[in-house]
């Protein structure tokens, strides 16, 4: 036996001889943890079960340690007009102190530099989340352009934090349990809206198409949140879940479905983009000059098999064929059957059937939209 | 980690059985199985199709990745395990007993390169390092 397609970024192993570690190591590796390279970071895969992990999380409540994720601080007066050039999303849309907005941070090429969350806690300070494996190119980024732009602000890495994400139908309230007296300040959040409650920061986001919290903590008091978190019945699931419930929930994985390549209007994320206010922001003008040829569509197989990223996809449309590439794929625990990503040539439309390259076979499969799965539900 | 004495294996984490009437069985081993993590699909060849010793003849897949089986003797395929296409996580429940299938050997010294239990312990061990 040989391990041949391997797909995601969970079995690469990476060369640097220390891999950094978050706050929970120890208790990862207390709770048995299968403990995988991804992107330098040492980080749990699964606990015993992937598939376990993934349906606990869409009927009940599970936690993932995304600690290796960084917080950067933007600080100062001018703190917004800096990000309304930085970000490809209209930080204008952030009236309300604790609302969150999902953005690409562009080139001036209109490549995807990463896709973060920014959170609007005062006019001179707003939080910016970002991958772990760009954390560095995208820190070194922001203070170049901040150097230009608006030398006063402050930019700060937060790794003094952790960050815990409680995510499936009950996690809300077991998080409730934990923390006494943040129900009350939390119950109302609406979806993508924060608070501070004492030493935690909540916000009602996540990354598994499940109601949620994403609780950023100092790294101090990780383990023992954590393990309260256990003991109120709350499943430690890995990287391996997270990205099946990602991909179920057809949301981008950075380096995957965009990067620096890619164009977000062709990688399904032109929702994020504010083409329409006067505002100028990186990457502008060349989205406005690029023609999109392309897009993201959701793909359902038909045949029996799993589709995996990179393999081809072949498209008939109008008596013409078409190639593109599958960009996620993977076995959908909650559909039981593989889905994926595919970034295709424009025409190809819901409802057609295409095929998908598999090792030495042509698989049929149907383009659909995504998301696939939501709030425990199949949207297929 | 248990490795049954009464099996014979290959350095690729295949298994085989042989039977009294002279058959072979073929599975993966369940350090092959804890690798790879949750099965979710499993090809397996057709009956009648005659392979060569080392020769890519299955696709075990994971959520994780997809893992080529090779044939650990050179035979006939007799039999395939009729349970492993709606049910792959018999793999994973129990790696020696899901068995992918069965081959009439075609050539008998194929047997002899195949390693014991310690043999096999070995290879783990080395790979351990």
């Amino acid at each position: 036996m040989k391990s041949c397609d391997v797909t995601s970024p969970f079995l690469i192993l990476g060369y640097s001889s220390v891999l950094k570690t978050t706050p929970l190591n120890q208790t990862h590796r207390a709770m048995n943890a299968k403990m995988v390279d991804f992107g330098g970071w040492d980080m749990p895969l699964h606990y015993g079960s992937q598939l376990d992990e993934h349906h606990k999380v869409r009927t009940d409540a599970g936690m993932f340690d995304v600690s290796h994720m960084l917080a950067v601080d933007i600080k100062g007066e001018g703190a917004r007009a800096f990000l309304r050039q930085l970000f490809a999303n209209n930080v204008d849309k952030l009236t309300q102190p604790g609302k969150a907005l999902y953005s690409c941070m562009l080139n001036p090429q209109g490549g995807v530099i990463d896709d973060l969350i920014i959170y609007f806690l005062t006019e001179s300070w707003f939080r910016v989340v970002v991958n772990a494996g760009t954390a560095d190119k995208d820190m070194g980024w922001m203070q170049a352009r901040r150097d230009e732009l608006a030398p006063g602000l402050e930019i700060t890495p937060r790794r003094d934090l952790a960050m815990i994400a409680a995510q499936g139908p009950n996690a809300r309230a077991k998080v409730w349990q934990v923390i006494p007296g943040s129900q009350a300040v939390t119950e109302n959040l609406k979806l993508f809206q924060a608070t501070t409650f004492g030493q935690y920061f909540i916000a009602r986001t996540g990354y598994t198409g499940e109601d949620g919290f994403e609780i950023i903590l100092p790294a101090s008091g990780a383990a023992d949140f954590w393990n309260a978190l256990h003991a109120a019945g709350v499943a430690p699931a890995g990287l391996g879940a997270r990205d099946t419930l990602r991909l179920e929930a057809g949301m981008n994985l950075y380096g995957q479905d965009m990067d620096e390549t890619t164009n977000p209007l062709e990688s399904g994320l032109a929702w994020t983009v504010d083409l329409k206010s006067e505002r100028d922001f990186i990457g502008k003008q060349a989205l406005l000059e690029t023609p999109v040829t392309q897009q993201l569509i959701g793909l359902l197989l038909l045949d029996r098999g799993v589709l995996r990223s990179h393999q081809k996809v072949i498209a008939r449309h109008d008596d013409k064929e078409a190639e593109g590439e599958i960009t996620s794929g993977g076995f959908s625990p909650t559909l039981n059957q593989s889905i994926a990503l595919a970034r295709l040539p424009s025409p190809v439309s819901a409802g057609d059937e295409v095929q998908v390259v598999v090792r030495d076979k042509m698989l049929r499969a149907k383009v659909v939209k995504y998301p696939f799965v939501r709030n425990g539900k199949s949207l297929i | 980690m248990d490795i049954p004495t009464n099996l014979k294996y290959t350095k690729s984490h295949e298994w085989v059985r042989l039977e009294d009437d002279g058959s072979a069985t073929i599975g993966i081993t369940q350090h092959a199985q804890e690798l790879l993590g949750d099965m979710v699909f499993v090809e397996i060849p057709q009956v009648g199709r005659k392979l060569k010793q080392r020769e890519e003849c299955a696709v075990v897949e994971s959520v994780k990745a997809a893992a080529d089986v090779y044939a650990p003797i050179s035979g006939e395929v007799t039999a395939i395990n009729p349970e492993l296409q709606s049910a792959p996580e018999k793999i994973n429940q129990d790696a020696y007993a899901a068995w992918l299938f069965k081959l009439k050997p075609t050539n008998t010294a194929d047997l002899d390169g195949l390693l014991d239990a310690a043999g096999y312990q070995k290879v783990l061990e080395s790979e351990a390092h």
